[in-house]
């Protein structure tokens, strides 16, 4: 493989090589109201630049290894093989596929079933060159440049993701699966999605990020969710990048009345990842669900950040997010909930539980409730600890201890999450990953 | 030699004493039935005679087959036979039924020293044992007790005796909260387990399930004392009488 090493980067100067891209990106041709969008996301970076330890929301997650770490390789991206995707195909064979190498949408690889009229699902470039005018009233949005650098970033640099566009009613059987494949031969992969779900529409949307032929890169996603009137969206995140890669993710929710939006987010690779996950409640009776489940060993890093809007009242949030850390691995939890002053009879509810195997495994977690209403119900609580000793006597009267017994009892505390996904195919895909996951990091 | 012997047992919680001084003689295909008002001790003694870490006891003697139980783990109590039925039997999720069934009964096989059933054997053997509780084999791909409801849980743990067929079986007020038909199916699932060389004590609160599970012996504790022993009439006496003229406390005091 050919290997072209771009100049040595000095540390004091870590934003020379992303500055670059940030310039190419705003002047790449572009529609007028994309170019205006991108100009403003570079803008912005040049503006903040890439987080420090001083930034309150990136206290724990040092991303300024970044720019020297990644951005000086290039190289000619190999091509992908189908079977190279397999393993991380989740979900019904005639569902939609849609693969996204390095930021760009293959359509060679992809699978675009007939779909009803009303219903798009393609390339988000093709969608912009063929002028869609919801992609134009929607693209960030929701997402905007200011939510954090990394969104910036990727608003300069995006090139392509899913766009889908479901007509009110519209009802999608199968789960949609995009697969975004890291090679780690660009500076930075920058997919973008906008997934626009129209009044009384459903759809089951999953997302996996995999890197294929080698284990470092740096991806940095955004999706971009909107939500009609009783619009039904399950989406499922799983990252399972390689081991030294770099992955930050933004997901940005929109909700309108009477919508029902349900996550389940599953990370297991790359050295340090984040996600950002900001659910907007704007209008009543809006149900919100967030399940998370994080598994980290070695060194890794998994941060993960949740930001819940209570706008308007009689909205429902409920979240649990869990983590199994061992070695020297750290998790982050950061669960913002702000329920506005008019957003009375909210009911919100929030759990992060971790379990550490290892003296050296790290968890800082933060529930962040700003409360304005006052006719609301809000809970929250974390646990950082051992395992459930209810279950563990359990078992013990049952004749199970030692070895077999923990096995159980870990792999129980991350059944609860796992159970939350719908699909049933896609779930015992999970729970045969998590589960040869845990394997691994018990021995 | 009798099954299970408890001499003048004393045991605490933290620092409160709640057994205080317990002597109970069970024998092989005895059915004994531990009776008593809220707070009287029972489901401590049921606890302390499986294991539960909580307890600490401060005297007496319990032997299993004439071998000291008091010194071993919960899960070696289970190896030599000792089952508690739980009053509120534990969730385990993501765990099916049939994986924790085989895990159980193959852990007590190699304890003893037995060749371990693969699945195959397994199942022909769990098809038998569902016959107990009036089960299809549908709950063997449920996790543990995860979303069962009350009585499901109550039967889910006599199935799991029926699996295991302890030499001693303890159940801790397995009828509360059930409904008829709920403790009909699990009575039957008990008497149909009993043999003569198997021992079953019932803590109960009531003397509803010892209609349909009939004991050899009734035992009253009040205050972490047996204060009265008997046959199987003295229920029906308690039925009528409540527990006060034993206790010398009103219901409504130690509820």
């Amino acid at each position: 493989m050919t290997t072209a090493t771009r100049p040595a980067r000095s540390p004091n100067e870590p934003l020379v090589p992303f500055a670059e891209l940030v310039a190419e990106g705003a002047r790449a041709g572009a529609p007028a109201w994309l170019a205006t969008f991108r100009r403003g996301s570079a803008e912005r970076f040049t503006a903040v630049g890439l987080p420090t330890s001083k930034d309150e929301d990136w206290r724990f997650t040092p991303v300024q290894g970044l720019a020297r770490e990644n951005l000086g390789v290039v190289r000619r991206p190999a091509p992908v093989a189908p079977e190279a995707l397999k393993p991380f195909l989740l979900g019904s064979e005639r569902g939609a596929l849609v693969v996204v190498i390095d930021g760009r949408f293959e359509a060679s690889l992809s699978h675009l079933p007939v779909l009803p009229t009303g219903a798009r699902i393609m390339s988000l470039a093709a969608a912009i060159t063929e002028g869609i005018p919801e992609v134009e009233a929607h693209l960030g949005r929701y997402a905007t440049p200011d939510v954090t650098p990394f969104a910036a970033l990727n608003g300069a640099v995006f090139a392509d993701g899913l766009f889908l566009h479901l007509a009110a009613g519209i009802a999608i059987e199968l789960p949609i699966q995009v697969l975004h494949v890291s090679t780690g031969a660009v500076p930075v992969v920058a997919p973008r999605s906008l997934l626009l779900v129209g009044r009384g529409a459903s759809v089951t949307v999953v997302e996996s990020f995999a890197s294929v032929g080698g284990t470092t890169g740096f991806t940095n996603g955004v999706t971009e969710i909107v939500l009609g009137r009783n619009a039904r969206c399950e989406h499922l995140r799983v990252q399972r990048e390689g081991a030294e890669a770099w992955h930050i993710g933004l997901t940005e929710v929109s909700q309108e009345r009477d919508s029902h939006y349900r996550s389940f987010t599953l990370a297991l690779g790359a050295k340090l990842s984040r996600h950002d996950l900001r659910a907007r409640l704007g209008a009543e009776n809006v149900e919100t669900l967030l399940y998370g489940l994080y598994l980290g060993r070695n060194e890794q890093l998994h941060d993960n950040h949740t930001a819940i809007f209570h706008d308007q009242p009689h909205c429902n949030s409920w979240e649990v997010y869990k983590g199994v850390l061992t070695d020297r691995s750290h998790a982050v939890f950061n669960g913002k909930v702000i329920v506005q002053p008019v957003a009375q009879k909210t009911d919100a509810k929030q759990t992060n539980r971790n379990l550490l195997l290892s003296e050296t495994a790290r968890v800082d977690t933060k529930p962040q409730l700003e409360i304005f209403a006052d006719d609301v119900k809000c809970t929250h609580g974390a646990t950082v600890g051992k395992m459930d000793e209810q279950q563990r006597y359990y078992l013990k009267t049952r004749g199970i201890a030692g070895r077999v017994a923990e096995g159980v009892l870990i792999w129980a505390f991350t059944a609860e999450v796992l159970a939350e996904v719908t699909d049933p195919g896609i779930r015992e895909t999970l729970e045969k990953l998590v589960r040869a996951e845990l394997e691994t990091m018990i021995g | 030699m009798s099954l299970l012997q408890v001499v003048d047992l004393h045991a605490t919680v933290g620092e409160t004493e709640i057994l205080k001084g317990i002597s109970l003689t069970v024998n092989a295909g005895e059915v004994h039935a531990i009776m008593g008002p809220n707070g009287s001790g029972k489901s401590t003694l049921a606890q302390v005679l499986a294991g539960h870490p909580a307890y600490t006891v401060t005297s007496g003697t319990v032997t299993l087959d004439g071998a000291d139980l008091l010194d071993l783990e919960p899960e070696e109590r289970a190896h030599a036979g000792v089952f508690l039925a739980f009053q509120y039997p534990v969730e385990i999720p993501g765990v099916t039924n049939a994986y924790f069934l085989r895990m159980a009964y193959n852990e007590v096989r190699k304890a003893r020293g037995l060749e371990e059933l693969d699945p195959i054997d397994f199942y022909d053997l769990l098809e038998e044992k569902l016959k107990v509780v009036r089960w299809g084999p549908e709950v063997m791909e449920r996790a543990v007790n995860f979303g069962f409801s009350g009585g499901e849980k109550k039967r889910n743990e006599i199935l799991q005796m029926a699996v295991l067929e302890p030499r001693l079986a303890i159940l801790d007020e397995t009828d509360s909260g059930l409904d008829i038909d709920a403790m009909r199916i699990v009575a039957d699932g008990v008497n149909q387990l009993r043999r003569p060389d198997h021992a079953t004590i019932l803590v109960t609160h009531y003397q509803r399930l010892l209609d349909y599970i009939v004991p050899d012996f009734v035992h009253v504790l009040a205050d972490g004392r047996i204060v009265k022993s008997g046959g199987k009439e003295l229920a029906h006496e308690l039925e009528a009488r409540g527990y006060e003229w034993l206790t010398g406390v009103p219901e409504a005091a130690v509820a």
